[in-house]
């Protein structure tokens, strides 16, 4: 069995580089990376805050993470393990992010759907990536060659900060999106779906049903 | 709560180690690779396995014969700093806040948190002081369901359930399932969560007919055809563990816990004479714990 394609990759990439990848292959990051979740956007999106650092200039890549990590007495900063969260409810904040930031690259946990894709990561020539695992922690935090910056840190908590990380082969990541909008896991999804139905022979619906309950297994909950 | 957050217990790396071995779809079979490089890069390094290093919480077990100097409020305000401790100490992430006004303390500790449970048991001196760190905002799911819906109801409700938190890995299985079955709602998902998380992979319920729907629902969820990630493969789940209490007379409540790849759990027993063990082996339930009679009479039932 061969192995996924591995890819070195910027984390300001150029348009040929995006264009370049396919879904599944496995991705290492070198350059600058920041976390931004719902704390950060509400604050530069919605605050109207000036977002400290130079986008896209410095780094397209954002990514839907809280590390464990703390700041030290004396400033500095220690991160153990780096993983990612959950991405599909930050949907309504990442067109107008798109937008205004320049990203390309947005790293998290479990994608987005094929109609984000097309509808706003195509467009801004943008890719997912997702984690792997999850979650590679101790993995990815060995990629962090140095903490640059945590902006936000008093308005927001730890959790939801602005980290600035400095990745070194910073890996891996599986490219979840392409530049057609297509979507790595609803292709997996649609494979599994054909098995479905013979896996739930001998079962049977509970009696008392959920209001809005569906009994279409092809659904998702994000 | 170091080695919790930073040790992959040795039951569940073994069956992990077993799923690799055994998963041919190409995309889960890199993934648990993968996982299985973390845990080593992990213990080498001394950090986190995980970056979401879950709601640490605590279940305290106590022989009868076992005190505490300062009293159980004195046990309380320990584990409460060893916990914002251990937060800034290893480091974990400060993942508790506040439901509404989203404060954080940067050290897990907060209004109810970390949790606190009790049990204990006939005999001992010694205090087991458990900590689980379960991540853990998808895979869990509760339902009322009725004696009428019998194992045919059990088994759509867990597959609904693999499936729903499966799909993109959200549950990041391969996981140690937990299922509950009884008691009143609240009761059913401390069940079912303490299936899942107090339990070891390859143990089995004391009662052989739940034992058998272990091994059989372990298979099932393993026949879905979903792997790491949500991607084609064959591991879904590590190991099943059942556990029951009884119900209300017209109800059959059951609950479905996935404790998840970062399964973060170790446990200190304090003898009285202050010695210290380290284990990962809650063993929390036991034939106490599980007790269904009036009076506790171990010779009785031991004989039985």
């Amino acid at each position: 069995m061969t192995g996924p394609r591995e890819v070195r990759l910027s984390t300001t990439p150029t348009d040929e580089a995006i264009a370049n990848l396919r879904l599944g292959d496995v991705v290492y990051l070198d350059g600058l990376m920041y976390t931004a979740r719902e704390g950060v956007y509400m604050r530069a999106l919605e605050d109207k805050a000036n977002i400290p650092m130079e986008l896209p200039s410095q780094s397209a890549a954002n990514f839907h993470c809280s590390p464990a990590a703390r700041i030290n007495p004396d400033g500095s900063f220690d991160m153990g393990a780096v993983t990612a969260t959950a991405s599909f409810r930050f949907a309504k904040w990442l067109p107008e992010w798109m937008a205004k930031t320049g990203a390309k690259l947005i790293v998290g946990k479990g994608g987005m759907s094929s109609k984000d894709y097309k509808e706003y990561f195509v467009p801004n020539g943008a890719v997912y990536l997702s984690t792997v695992g999850y979650g590679t922690g101790a993995l990815l935090g060995r990629g962090v060659e140095n903490v640059e910056a945590v902006h936000w840190n008093e308005e927001l908590g730890l959790a939801q900060a602005m980290w600035v990380i400095k990745c070194n082969r910073m890996g891996p990541f599986i490219v979840a999106s392409d530049m057609n909008g297509d979507c790595l896991f609803e292709r997996e999804n649609a494979k599994i779906a054909e098995n479905v139905a013979r896996v739930y022979e001998g079962t049977k619906p509970a009696v008392l049903k959920r209001y809005g309950e569906s009994d279409d297994r092809t659904d998702e909950v994000i | 709560m170091d080695k919790a957050a930073i040790e992959i217990p040795q039951d569940y790396l073994d069956g992990l180690k077993h799923a690799a071995a055994t998963e041919d779809g190409d995309l889960s079979s890199f993934v648990l690779k993968a996982m299985l490089d973390n845990y080593e890069a992990a213990k080498e390094d001394r950090r986190a396995m995980c970056g979401d290093t879950g709601v640490p919480r605590w279940f305290v077990k106590m022989g009868n014969e076992a005190r505490v100097e300062g009293g159980m409020v004195a046990l309380e305000a320990a584990l409460r700093r060893a916990t914002a401790n251990a937060t800034n100490g290893v480091p974990l992430r400060p993942n508790r806040v506040h439901p509404l006004w989203r404060t954080d303390h940067d050290n897990n500790v907060g209004i109810g948190a970390p949790e606190i449970e009790y049990g204990f048991e006939p005999e001992g001196e010694w205090i087991d002081l458990i900590t689980v760190h379960k991540g853990g905002l998808f895979g869990t799911d509760y339902r009322m369901l009725f004696p009428s819906d019998g194992m045919e109801g059990i088994k759509r409700f867990y597959l609904d359930t693999l499936m729903a938190f499966g799909k993109r890995g959200l549950a990041c299985q391969p996981a140690i399932i937990g299922i509950g079955l009884g008691g009143s709602k609240d009761i059913c998902m401390c069940l079912g969560k303490r299936a899942s998380i107090l339990r070891t992979v390859g143990s089995r319920n004391s009662d052989s007919r739940i034992a058998e729907m272990e091994d059989e629902f372990k298979e099932l969820g393993n026949s879905i055809g979903m792997g790491a990630m949500g991607f084609v493969g064959k591991n879904m789940v590590i190991d099943c563990n059942i556990e029951v209490g009884y119900c209300h007379t017209g109800g059959m409540p059951m609950s479905v816990h996935a404790f998840c790849l970062s399964s973060r759990r170790a446990v200190a027993r304090i003898h009285a004479d202050g010695r210290v063990e380290h284990r990962t082996d809650p063993d929390w339930f036991t034939d106490y714990q599980r007790r269904e009679t009036v009076e506790w009479e171990p010779q009785r039932e031991a004989a039985e």
